[in-house]
């Protein structure tokens, strides 16, 4: 049991995929302009990450070792499809807005990297645990900086506003160099609250 | 002329990395060393020169909506198999990868082996999937796509490339723990993205 608690709750912070495994980053930044479309992109790879980790470890002991890669491949690829197939048919807009993202979770490296390092070695009930877990330690990080970036660029969060009416948006922010540097910081403040550091 | 312009802006106005973040963890992850950096840069330039050309035939011909009119059989003429464009695109991005690899150490062994671990690792680099998906969205024609192609790499080297330089010099400096690797690179990628937002202002 303390083990399943702690399949889920550690890629929450202590071996969180975005900040400290450095994977699946290009989508973290390209999505986070506004809350929805980062949480319509959380969802998408979560819902992918955790089916994947399950196919894959269904799959682990009949796939040989020297093709696992194209297996792999085809599997979230065609998990892909059908999220994207999905997202066109009943969220036309945000599918709209998120253009090339949606199909780019195929090569997300938090999906290929966790059914590497997880799914092959263990049964499918720990391989979901794992999706889910790191689906919501993905998502936590990006609906943070997507918090971030809506509120200080456009003054409102989900689309509502927040900040008075006044409030001059901070163009930097809805940038590209404005969420390279929220996510710097967000990765240098929880570094520096679990205590787990690099050396360079 | 037109030409010269999509390779200006895929290069500088719409740097793949520091304007649509693709290819992030490589990035990230390689460019501690010049050497290193340069390296993949190549190896990108490389691949996504030839990737996109070759995903456009077979978006073309294949895949696109009444794509497959030229077989003049009525019943294929009407089918749209775009929906398969992720699974196709990401084999024949393997497959060109694999066949770039066997080429070059055939021909060019001294460039296969400075690409050496590259060349496999780039399949599954974001860059190269985007631009082709890129490629569909804004529907380039073949020359286009060629010179999108190899544009986007090119652009992809340079920033690598300059961001090994600086981490280079700034290795000896004191940065707070936390920052240190990681935190420090996102924070000097956001500087130099912030470099490439003054081209943004030139007018094509």
């Amino acid at each position: 049991m303390a083990k399943t608690k702690e399949i889920i709750l550690d890629p929450l912070s202590d071996n969180n995929p975005i900040t400290i495994q450095i994977l699946g980053i290009c989508s973290a930044l390209a999505v986070t302009v506004k809350m929805e479309t980062a949480a319509v992109m959380a969802i998408a790879l979560t819902v992918v990450l955790t089916l994947s980790n399950v196919a894959m470890s269904l799959l682990r002991t009949v796939t040989p070792g020297r093709i696992r890669m194209i297996v792999e491949m085809s599997v979230i690829a065609s998990l892909v499809i059908v999220a994207d197939q999905f997202l066109r048919a009943y969220l036309f807009d945000i599918s709209r807005q998120l253009s090339v993202f949606v199909g780019l979770i195929i090569t997300n490296c938090i999906v290929m990297g966790r059914a590497e390092a997880f799914a092959l070695q263990n049964p499918p009930l720990p391989s979901l645990l794992d999706g889910i877990g790191n689906g919501l330690g993905y998502s936590a990080v990006l609906l943070t900086v997507a918090s971030i970036r809506e509120i200080l660029g456009s003054g409102s969060w989900f689309g509502l506003q927040v900040l008075p009416a006044s409030y001059q948006g901070n163009g930097l922010a809805l940038l590209a160099p404005g969420a390279f540097i929220i996510i710097g910081l967000i990765i240098w403040a929880q570094r520096t609250i679990i205590h787990k550091y690099e050396e360079d | 002329m037109e030409l010269i312009n999509l390779a200006v802006k895929s290069i500088f106005i719409e740097n793949i990395v520091l304007a649509y973040f693709l290819g992030m963890c490589s990035f990230l992850a390689l460019s501690k060393k010049v050497e290193t950096a340069s390296g993949l840069g190549l190896a990108v330039v490389f691949v996504l020169g030839i990737t996109c050309p070759l995903n456009w035939f077979v978006y073309t011909f294949l895949l696109k909506p009444t794509a497959l009119a030229w077989t003049g059989i009525p019943a294929l003429a009407s089918m749209d198999l775009s929906f398969l464009t992720f699974i196709c695109f990401i084999a024949i991005i393997a497959s060109a990868v694999q066949l770039v690899e066997m080429v070059l150490d055939k021909y060019f062994p001294p460039l296969y082996n400075s690409l050496g671990i590259f060349l496999p690792l780039i399949t599954v680099n974001c860059s190269i999937l985007g631009g082709s998906l890129f490629m569909v969205e804004r529907q380039y024609t073949l020359v286009e796509s060629t010179v999108y192609g190899f544009s986007t790499g090119f652009g992809f080297f340079l920033a690598i490339v300059a961001l090994s330089a600086i981490r280079k010099k700034i290795r000896y400096s004191h940065i707070p723990d936390g920052l240190k690797g990681l935190g420090m690179t996102f924070i000097l990628t956001g500087l130099m993205a912030i470099g490439f937002l003054c081209f943004s202002g030139i007018s094509l």
